[in-house]
């Protein structure tokens, strides 16, 4: 059954064509990487997906459903959960609170609870500062809790904006690891922008490489790794 | 190149200024008592609309309170012709001091403050400032100081009324006023004022002193302000702290968005809207068969409701103006 | 001694008022990066629906909570109709940091043309709750009243109930996470605009609730509560503006300072002496005494 469905999508970016025809599909379950250098539009094709960009022309569906031009508030209730990039966190608040925030429009409190708990053996260290002020964690910590407050709104869809960036290499490990786990768990579809390209495809299903917008070619990540060609040209060794 | 160009455009400028002069001067002659009297009152809007055009559409500076830096130049140029006997003219020039000093002061605290400070500071100056006078007995209290700059040299004619008078000197002092102020924008200052507004960071790496810059903004503003408050005075004929309400702080902040706020020429079209107002709403009144309660109170719903309407859908102003 | 006292007494009562209205700026601040200075016009149609209700039923009880239902709803109307569409419109421009500045200028003037249509610009006495005779100890009798007591105790409740929601209950937390980071909020599932509605609502509420207070003890006209806006402007910067605990404490510091001056120096002089507070914190401490480290140029 086909997850994600994106057909020729068009998205600006201020007076830029960000985003341009732009097709792939991304089975349920799966996990893609979406690679690209700085600038290529990554950022945008997320921020479409989850309401936060007007879309210009084209279409995205999950399920069928079509996600395009939606309140983003309404597609996270739906399950369509995107993570901003670097450390979406709250830092006015405190951790307890940040997690708390996906929780408020849930109706089923038990789970809620559940799902806290569960994030908190996920990564036992936001368990240990719980009533400390999200500013005073670490870069990785604050990716961790990111990553758990969307968990706590029951993702069917998980859009992760580059949580590789800053972080240090042993942390980037930790939190790619941590993903993968993820999806097995919860039986998560994962759209994962990354500019580290090598270590998101190791752990994806698929990769699409885009460049200035445009799709350059989608594959079984795999086989983009060892393609010498397009190593050179987009993963950059 | 450029500078010839600028050379002829600056002519030309002067010339249209001139032009404007004659037109009205032989208008002035041909309407009755009560539009002569409205057409000083546009004049001395034109000057209170060019400061906040100066501050605001240039400088990016908000002031709610102009208002009452007009009440500072009012009192002032009274004060200077009562009690030291000044002729008209420096009582004029007073004022601008005046309230240019002033102004200085307040542009102190303003140049290191912007959007809600700047705003709640110079609101704050508008709601206080004028009542102060009610408790001073040299400023006059409620009843406040009459004014007299005299009557019209007898050369003029028998006909030459008081208003025709008020209107010579307000629409004189506007015209050289505008004039002024349209040089002063197009000189190096205006340059920094705006480039200090888009991008303060890249005028502050081409060496601009953004504080400094905004505090000169402030006190040429709040000087012509000054002047605008001490022809108020005039056409009124005195000052007291009633001449100088928050309605009027409002009134030309509402002049200057409806005049497009960056355009110099826009601030005859404020000023005209802002004294037909009261006009069309008496008018309006009087035919709904009004009471005093709607007569006193249309002007104000009109005005607000225009200014809402176009800082929400023209908050550039009207297309008609833009360049 | 007994005067030291009783300036700070009367200054407390005063400085309750000013927290209210800083509390409601401070509240639309926090949510929409806007000072409402529509806040005076919404809380003088509060007062006055109030006063609508007191003159049929003399009864001031029923007026109050019906002067704070009305605030939170024009509050909720103000957010729906003019500053939903002014965000949405977020323009380029000169004047575009501004505008929303001058169109809530343009409502107060709108609010105070239509209260001036309706009920007229004559000053109108409110019925007093209670006393305004002075306490009585043996001989003695102080200038703090019953009056000044219950808006000490009504502010004290309000602060206690708008802290407890905000720092109890997930509308609370919605609230303040809405008002922190708009996008991460409704990135979590949370309705921002909606969110944001109440929180001009409760500033509405407050706004009300400074009017209704303060109104009997002075006198209604479409204008009284102009003075009360910059007051509660000065108390809102001392603490900071982004703070609630800020503006109930700034309200406090400006209120008893007040007091001082035109208890010790001059009754004219409160005015010169709110002004110079203002500009002296904005100089020395641009970041409120109690606020955060943020800069003022948002």
């Amino acid at each position: 059954m086909s997850g994600l469905v994106i057909t020729n999508l068009e998205v600006n970016h201020g007076a830029i064509r960000a985003v341009r025809n732009l097709s792939f599909t991304v089975e349920s379950g799966q996990l893609a990487a979406v690679i690209g250098a700085n600038g290529a539009g990554k950022t945008t094709l997320l921020r479409a997906l989850s309401g936060l960009k007007h879309v210009h022309a084209g279409n995205a569906t999950w399920h069928e459903t079509s996600i395009i031009n939606k309140k983003p508030e309404n597609l996270v209730r739906s399950g369509i959960v995107h993570v901003s990039d670097g450390k979406a966190v709250i830092p006015e608040l405190s951790v307890k609170e940040n997690l708390a925030l996906s929780g408020i429009w849930r109706k089923d409190k038990k789970d809620v609870a559940r799902a806290t708990t569960e994030v908190l053996d996920l990564f036992p260290i936001l368990a240990a500062r719980l009533s400390q002020s999200a500013d005073s964690l670490s870069g990785g910590e604050r990716q961790m809790l990111a990553i758990g407050r969307a968990l706590i709104a029951r993702p069917s869809l998980l859009l992760l904006d580059e949580p590789s960036l800053g972080l240090a290499p042993l942390i980037i490990e930790q939190i790619f690891s941590a993903i993968n786990s993820l999806r097995h768990t919860y039986d998560l579809t994962v759209l994962l922008v990354e500019q580290n390209a090598t270590s998101a495809l190791q752990i994806a299903d698929i990769g699409i490489i885009i460049n200035l917008g445009e799709l350059v070619t989608v594959g079984p990540s795999h086989s983009l790794l060892n393609d010498p060609a397009l190593r050179a040209a987009y993963l950059g060794y | 190149m450029l500078r010839k160009n600028g050379g002829r455009n600056q002519l030309r400028a002067n010339l249209i200024f001139i032009a404007i002069g004659i037109v009205l001067f032989l208008v002035s002659n041909r309407v009755d008592e009560l539009r002569v009297y409205q057409g000083a009152t546009v004049a001395v809007y034109v000057v209170a609309i060019s400061s906040i055009i100066l501050l605001t559409g240039y400088s990016g500076q908000i002031s709610l309170g102009h208002g009452a830096l007009m009440a500072v130049g009012g009192y002032a140029a009274v004060l200077s012709r009562n009690d030291w006997h000044a002729p008209v003219w420096l009582s004029f020039v007073v004022a601008v001091l005046a309230a240019a000093l002033f102004g200085a002061i307040l542009g102190v605290a303003a140049g290191r403050l912007s959007g809600p400070y700047l705003a709640g500071t110079t609101l704050a100056l508008a709601v206080g400032l004028p009542s102060l006078a009610n408790q001073f007995s040299v400023l006059g209290g409620e009843q406040g100081l009459n004014y007299d700059v005299g009557q019209p040299p007898l050369s003029l004619g028998q006909d030459f009324t008081q208003y025709h008078w008020y209107f010579w000197i307000a629409g004189l002092a506007a015209l050289v006023m505008t004039w002024l102020v349209h040089n002063v924008l197009g000189s190096r200052y205006g340059r920094n004022w705006r480039a200090a507004r888009s991008n303060p960071t890249a005028a502050a790496l081409a060496g601009i002193h953004i504080g400094r810059s905004k505090i000169l903004a402030f006190t040429i503003s709040a000087g012509i302000a000054g002047l605008a408050g001490a022809l108020l005075a005039m056409t009124l004929s005195l000052v007291t702290p009633s001449a100088f309400p928050l309605a009027l702080s409002f009134a030309i902040v509402t002049g200057a968005v409806l005049a497009g706020v960056t355009l110099l020429t826009g601030s005859i079209v404020g000023a005209v809207v802002l004294v037909a107002i009261p006009e069309l709403t008496d008018a309006l009144a009087t035919h709904l068969g009004g009471s005093e309660r709607v007569t006193a109170n249309l002007p104000g719903l009109m005005m607000s409701a225009l200014l809402i309407v176009s800082v929400l859908f023209f908050p550039n102003g009207p297309r008609l103006f833009r360049r | 001694m007994e005067r030291f006292i009783n300036t700070i007494l009367i200054g407390i009562s005063g400085g309750s008022i000013y927290g209210l209205m800083a509390l409601a700026l401070v509240l639309v601040w926090r949510s929409t990066r806007v000072v409402n200075f529509a806040q005076a016009g919404q809380a003088i149609l509060s007062t006055y629906i109030g006063y609508v209700v007191i003159s049929h039923t003399n009864n001031y009880w029923l007026a109050f909570p019906v002067a704070v239902i009305s605030g939170a709803l024009i509050g909720a109307l103000v957010d729906i109709l003019l500053i939903r569409i002014m965000v949405k419109r977020a323009h380029q421009g000169p004047v575009a940091a501004i505008a929303p500045v001058i169109a809530t200028l343009g409502l107060l003037g709108l609010i105070r043309a239509v209260v001036g249509l309706i009920w007229g610009g004559d000053l109108r006495q409110f019925k007093l709750p209670v006393t305004n005779h002075g306490f009585t100890f043996g001989h003695t009798t102080i200038p703090f009243a019953p009056i000044n007591l219950l808006i000490v105790v009504i502010t004290f409740l309000v602060m206690l109930i708008f802290a407890l929601i905000f720092q109890r209950t997930n509308l609370g937390l919605a609230l303040r996470a809405s008002a922190y980071q708009p996008e991460i909020a409704r990135l979590s599932g949370i309705r921002v605009d909606l969110t944001r509605t109440i929180g001009w609502a409760f500033a509405g509420s407050a706004g009300a609730i400074a009017g209704i207070l303060v109104t009997p003890t002075n006198y209604l006209a479409p204008n009284s509560l102009d003075l009360l806006l910059v007051s509660g402007f000065v108390a809102a910067v001392i603490g900071g503006l982004e703070s609630l605990v800020g503006a109930a404490v700034g309200g406090l510091i400006l209120g008893i300072g007040l007091a001082f001056v035109l208890e010790y120096v001059s009754s004219s002089l409160a005015f010169p002496a709110a002004f110079m507070v203002l500009i002296a914190v904005l100089l020395v401490k641009p970041a409120g005494l109690i606020g955060s480290k943020r800069s003022r140029n948002a």
